[in-house]
């Protein structure tokens, strides 16, 4: 039932006041709600001014090539936080490497192969693992995950020692704590969020697009590569990065597995810093430019994610834009 | 081949595309329904604008609470300096509140003094958040506690944050940190400050090394690879263990001494005193650092570490007392206790302070702080030896009460 349909009914004279009342509603409404939305983005500026002004000295004392080198070294004042961004880079790539195919793969089968009868309970479990909090992923990564993946670590590198790229990539592990934990850890993390996005994004492909794929006597197969990908692609690039900005902001459960140790490595295996880790290690005994370095770091992390969420808001926006053309 | 059932419900996820707004979408029409139906009825008017100011004002709360939890991270000390509201200058019945944060090795300290003081003081309220010594000065600085937990004497560097108001020192503990390690069939392992220096730079990488063999004649000792157990976060406890390191092993230790070391990359480093102990309980061959009681806590083996005088300690309450007794305070009431003389003392003790600001703004805050924390300098001693801290010797401790007259408001 609608307004428009129930006005006629009323009496001419209160139709009047009605209608002041309801803009007077409308208009609080309005307020309210632009306040609301103003108040997000007022909070959003706020933290990045103090933070920037809080780590000002950071960028003053260091410069960019203190702030963009390897030394982190609190007891001789080197800051340089290159180690971190090289840490919190490779084990987001670690997670998306290995999130992404499950990610995609799980959409497509609650769209695309089983009935929906099948598909609710399989979409409650994939989004329970969203529900976990952090530091629950971060306590079994490190007493149950991490010592049971060190047998398997230390078998890969002898498995692979001698062989020219490998070699490099899987040296023997220092514990079970690595950057190699922490991407697995983080995919773990991030495959709800992939999964329901790319899951709404691939719903949206148009059923007559579909039929004509299997109407040409496509497989199941080549009606998703045909008709399904083209149209999604954008959105489910869009719900990767997305996924990416969330491992790169995740704390708790990085600081717990990645084994704290700033260094720049091609060995997986080895321990690692991420930014977000360092920050949560060691803000709690920092103070002067040691604070300033650990607070700039997050002005850092801030504007890549705010980076990597931009980028992947206009491409989910543009592939959508595409979606409702089509 | 195809299947129409999933064809159907696809297209209504397409006009609905979250499930959870099914649920949603016919409660909203129920609402517009009611409110126009009952139009001609002024209160169902009335009830309908309330509802809509309410959802807004339900959003508005929840963004303002999510932006509350977001933009701050420190739950604890919200009340800040203003305490309690009615000055009591007599000191029998005090009421307010005092917030306090600080150094992680306190807490246990705190924690049992402040249930114990409920039965001195029931009208007050102590809140002990931890956090870290630099949180806590930083806090204290910020004049968000009313006392800070410290570690160590505040930085040079940091002092200009503090704005040239006088803070004072009270000493309220000293522990000793346990040198922990994991090797079966060998007790009483026996270390020197070089020794321990070389292990935690990396030099000597095996427990057979000649350095270890020549303090243990008659322990046998296996080729095993040594693994170091680290702080992950930064700690009083690593300040202190490496200012020991720095002091007593001289130019062995190159690593300097604070609360966060570069240590070499095949250091396993855990979060907390308790990671640690973890790490060294779990790994044969490992050594790792922690303080006393967590190490007995977990039932580690710890070492026994060569004094200044020459002879081999095992970590205890007492030997931390000793090495306290030894110590002749700045005026301030600064000092450290790590490497000091003594036959008994154990040389890695390390010590505590509640930092206060002499000038407080009230008299109720004053009179608060005097009376906690002379109730820690007092009667708050006893606790400490139960939980593997040691009390204070006794002219560092009287030192300390004659200086509670200092706060002042």
């Amino acid at each position: 039932m609608t307004v428009t349909q129930a006005d006629p009914a009323a009496p001419a004279g209160s139709a009047d006041s009605l209608t002041q009342h309801r803009a007077l509603g409308d208009r609080t409404f309005q307020i309210l709600a632009l306040a609301a939305g103003l108040l997000v983005l007022v909070i959003l500026v706020l933290i990045a001014v103090s933070t920037t002004q809080q780590s000002t000295s950071w960028f003053t004392t260091q410069g960019w090539s203190g702030i963009f080198s390897t030394d982190w070294d609190p007891t001789n004042n080197k800051f340089g936080a290159l180690a971190f961004i090289y840490g919190t880079a490779i084990t987001s790539v670690i997670a998306i490497i290995i999130a992404v195919p499950v990610s995609i793969g799980v959409a497509l089968l609650l769209t695309q192969v089983v009935p929906a009868r099948t598909a609710r309970p399989i979409v409650w479990i994939v989004d329970l693992l969203a529900v976990v909090p952090s530091v629950v992923w971060g306590l079994w990564g490190i007493l149950v995950l991490a010592p049971w993946l060190q047998g398997i670590y230390t078998s890969i590198a002898s498995g692979v020692n001698g062989i020219p790229v490998l070699d490099n990539l899987f040296g023997q592990p220092v514990s079970g704590s690595s950057f190699f934990t922490a991407g697995l850890i983080l995919a773990v993390m991030i495959t709800p969020i992939v999964t329901s996005l790319s899951r709404e994004v691939i719903a949206t492909v148009p059923t007559i697009d579909k039929e004509g794929a299997y109407a040409l006597g496509a497989t199941r197969w080549e009606m998703i590569r045909g008709a399904v990908w083209p149209h999604s692609q954008g959105g489910v690039v869009g719900a990767v990065l997305l996924g990416l900005g969330r491992a790169m902001g995740e704390t708790i459960a990085a600081a717990l597995v990645i084994g704290s140790s700033p260094q720049i490595t091609s060995h997986l295996f080895a321990t690692g810093y991420s930014m977000p880790a360092v920050i949560a290690n060691q803000f709690g005994e920092a103070s002067g430019e040691f604070r300033a370095a650990l607070i700039g770091i997050g002005v850092l992390l801030f504007v890549i994610t705010i980076i990597v969420n931009l980028g992947a808001r206009g491409i989910v926006e543009r592939s959508a834009r595409r979606a409702r053309g089509a | 081949m195809f299947n129409s059932g999933l064809d159907v419900d696809t297209l209504s996820r397409k006009t609905v595309p979250d499930a959870r707004f099914r649920g949603f979408v016919p409660s909203l029409i129920a609402v517009r329904e009611k409110r126009y139906t009952h139009k001609e009825n002024p209160d169902m008017q009335l009830r309908g604008r309330k509802h809509v100011a309410a959802v807004g004002g339900a959003v508005l709360v929840t963004l303002l609470a999510a932006a509350c939890s977001s933009s701050t991270t420190n739950p604890p000390a919200s009340g800040a300096t203003g305490g309690g509201s009615s000055p009591t200058s007599g000191s029998e019945n005090l009421s307010g509140t005092l917030n306090a944060s600080g150094s992680t090795f306190q807490t246990n300290f705190q924690q049992s003094a402040i249930s114990q003081f409920k039965s001195v003081q029931s009208g007050m309220t102590v809140n002990y958040g931890g956090g870290g010594s630099g949180k806590g000065r930083t806090d204290l600085a910020g004049g968000t506690v009313n006392f800070a937990g410290s570690d160590s004497p505040i930085p040079s560097k940091d002092e200009p944050l503090f704005k040239g108001k006088k803070v004072l020192y009270f000493p309220v503990q000293i522990g000793p940190i346990a040198v922990a390690y994991n090797l079966s069939g060998v007790s009483n392992l026996k270390l020197d400050p070089k020794v321990l220096a070389d292990i935690f730079s990396g030099k000597v990488t095996t427990w057979n090394d000649q350095e270890i063999k020549a303090l243990n004649s008659g322990a046998n000792l296996p080729g095993t690879k040594i693994t170091l157990a680290v702080r992950s976060d930064s700690s009083g406890t690593t300040q202190n263990f490496s200012l020991f390191l720095q002091t007593a092993a001289g130019s062995a230790w190159t690593l300097g001494s604070s609360s966060t070391i570069k240590w070499p990359s095949t250091a396993h480093a855990a979060s907390g005193g308790s990671g640690v102990a973890q790490v060294v309980k779990t790994t044969s061959g490992a050594i790792g650092y922690v303080d006393d009681s967590t190490a007995k806590a977990s039932g580690l083996s710890t070492a026994m570490i060569k004094n200044k005088d020459g002879a081999f300690v095992a970590p205890s309450s007492a030997g931390a007392t000793a090495a306290a007794s030894a110590v002749t305070p700045k005026p301030d009431l600064t000092f450290t206790t790590v490497w000091q003389g003594g036959a008994t003392a154990y040389p890695i003790t390390y010590q505590s302070w509640d930092l206060v600001f002499a000038q407080q703004p009230n008299a109720n805050d004053a009179a608060m702080l005097k009376a906690y924390i002379g109730y820690l300098l007092g009667q708050g001693q006893s606790l400490l030896e139960p939980i593997g801290l040691a009390p204070l010797p006794s002219n560092i401790d009287s030192m300390a009460k004659a200086q509670l007259d200092q706060i002042t408001s």
